[in-house]
């Protein structure tokens, strides 16, 4: 199980959480062609390594935020809270790499 | 060669020491025809059905780790084809019907065992909504019957059909065709059989790029074995279909990977007939040939390909088996493991064409992949000889999303996978 940190509860287990998916995807504009909707809806980086991602805090303080999570060791790397810029993952993955091989 | 009574005897005069390779470890050739990315069941499958029903026979399967060391090992092994919509059930019959003549086409025992399966119906919603999925499965030519709580008790005894459980049972569905089959079988079975036609199976070999021509068109993989020249890449990579498609340009797909578990007990004598199924409350077991209780669990809620998952995903099941099955409650488990799956939103695959010319694709299998293998592998080889999607995998393109036809699965049955 996996120790979810929330921005303002601090880290909880997961059975507290829901996960609610890719973090950052931007809505089109209602006039977008449907590849478009379909792109927002539906397609996904699923990236194997550091992604951004949502997360809600069903069972606590109820409230969404955004966490930063490698998935291959499933390590959290930070959470931030809505609103916040999106963190530069490749930047951040260098600075993770530079700090691993200390 | 061909295995027959009179070779197993011969054999068992020499202690079994004097069989040979069952498929051949080629190295690489500088071009091929086709390239299958992926070797497990569905990649050695579509690469077995190019050579023996195509005739495109220059074909090689690309394989990271050791071929079938995947999802086709890490699966439950439950083989069926009761699904809801029309579509799926085209989809999963044609698998079914290649599943029951698959020992004597590949000269390989595959144990594919129909054995039933029983799929719990818990409670008025859960009997009122089987019955409509008994009926569609009828009118689609697919054997389904109905049990009463008692019919399904005789037909696999020990089932706790008391009405004092927190979710009783208020009947079943049963397909008689259905069953379970020898995993690792199927993936040797089809790796000896496309060998023997000149498949070449390359195990360590870790694609790391996909070369596109200036039409955009593929010419070609690097891999850790070197770079391998094709026009016809097949990917069917499963949970790492978004990594492979990545090299390709394709970064973003309807696609999302998650840990699904599953585990086994200590073997025990023979106790569990048939498989037994149940989404309401989340439990699928079956019993090995060796005896064990094959159970599978649920995926994790996240993105992962970390191939482990969360504990409290096989207690919540094993809560289930231990309501179902109460003399189980003391059996011990061996081994739990992961396999990282991916998933569709509408929970029904992708199979066909992309976007990139020459590039076809077999993904999004989710949790039930296992009993497409044949199936899958033979509708992705017949798209890639023809270049456009056999008539079975039109409905299943990757074009479904933006033209808002989903197969929706997973809503419309609720069915789990």
């Amino acid at each position: 199980m996996l120790l979810v940190p929330c921005p303002w509860c601090g880290p909880r287990p997961e059975l507290e959480f829901v996960a609610a998916g890719e973090a950052h995807v931007a809505r089109p504009s209602p006039d977008a062609d449907p590849t478009a909707l379909a792109e927002a809806l539906y397609f996904r980086a699923n990236t194997k390594g550091l992604i951004a991602e949502r997360w809600r805090h069903l069972h606590g303080c109820g409230r969404f935020f955004n966490a930063v999570r490698h998935t291959v060791t499933d390590k959290f790397v930070m959470s931030y809270r809505p609103g916040d810029p999106a963190p530069d993952l490749a930047r951040l993955a260098e600075t993770l790499a530079a700090e691993a091989a200390l | 060669m061909r295995f027959s009574f009179l070779s197993l005897l011969r054999n068992a005069f020499s202690a079994h020491r004097d069989w040979p390779e069952q498929w051949r470890s080629p190295e690489p050739k500088p071009a091929y025809d086709v390239v299958i990315v992926g070797g497990g069941g569905h990649g050695l499958a579509a690469a077995y059905f190019l050579a023996a029903e195509f005739g495109i026979r220059n074909v090689a399967v690309v394989e990271r780790g050791w071929i079938g060391g995947g999802n086709s090992g890490r699966n439950t092994t439950i083989v069926r084809s009761n699904y809801l919509l029309e579509d799926s059930e085209a989809l999963y019959d044609h698998s079914l019907k290649i599943w029951e003549n698959l020992s004597q086409t590949l000269n390989y025992n595959v144990m594919f065992s129909p054995r039933g399966i029983l799929m719990l119906a818990h409670g008025h919603h859960d009997v009122q909504s089987f019955t409509r999925h008994l009926h569609a499965n009828r009118l689609a030519g697919i054997d389904s019957e109905w049990l009463s709580p008692e019919e399904a008790r005789a037909f696999c005894p020990g089932l706790n059909i008391s009405k004092d459980i927190r979710y009783p049972i208020g009947g079943a569905t049963l397909q008689r065709r259905g069953g379970v089959a020898r995993h690792d079988a199927v993936v040797w079975g089809f790796a000896r059989a496309a060998s023997a036609l000149g498949v070449d199976i390359l195990q360590n070999c870790e694609v790391t790029g996909i070369r596109r021509g200036p039409d955009g068109a593929v010419t070609g993989l690097d891999t850790t074995r070197g770079a391998i020249a094709t026009r016809k890449i097949g990917v069917s990579a499963a949970g790492h279909t978004s990594v492979v498609l990545e090299m390709a340009g394709l970064g973003r797909l309807p696609l999302e990977s998650t840990p699904l578990q599953a585990l086994v007990s200590e073997p025990l004598k023979p106790l569990i007939s048939c498989v037994v199924m149940s989404n309401t409350i989340h439990a699928y077991i079956s019993q090995s040939d060796k005896g064990d209780l094959v159970i599978g669990a649920g995926t994790d809620q996240y993105v992962s390909y970390s191939q482990t998952g969360g504990l409290q995903i096989t207690a919540h099941t094993l809560d289930a088996i231990c309501e179902l099955f109460p003399h189980l409650r003391r059996v011990r488990m061996m081994r739990n493991w992961g396999g990282i799956v991916d998933n569709t939103v509408d929970r029904s695959p992708i199979l066909g064409p992309t976007p990139v010319p020459g590039l076809f694709v077999n993904c999004g299998w989710g949790t039930g992949g296992f009993k497409a293998t044949p199936g899958a592998g033979h509708l992705l080889a017949a798209t890639i000889a023809r270049g456009e999607a056999h008539p079975i995998a039109a409905p299943f393109g990757l074009d479904r999303f933006a033209r808002g036809r989903l197969i929706d699965e997973a809503a419309a049955a609720a069915v789990a996978h």
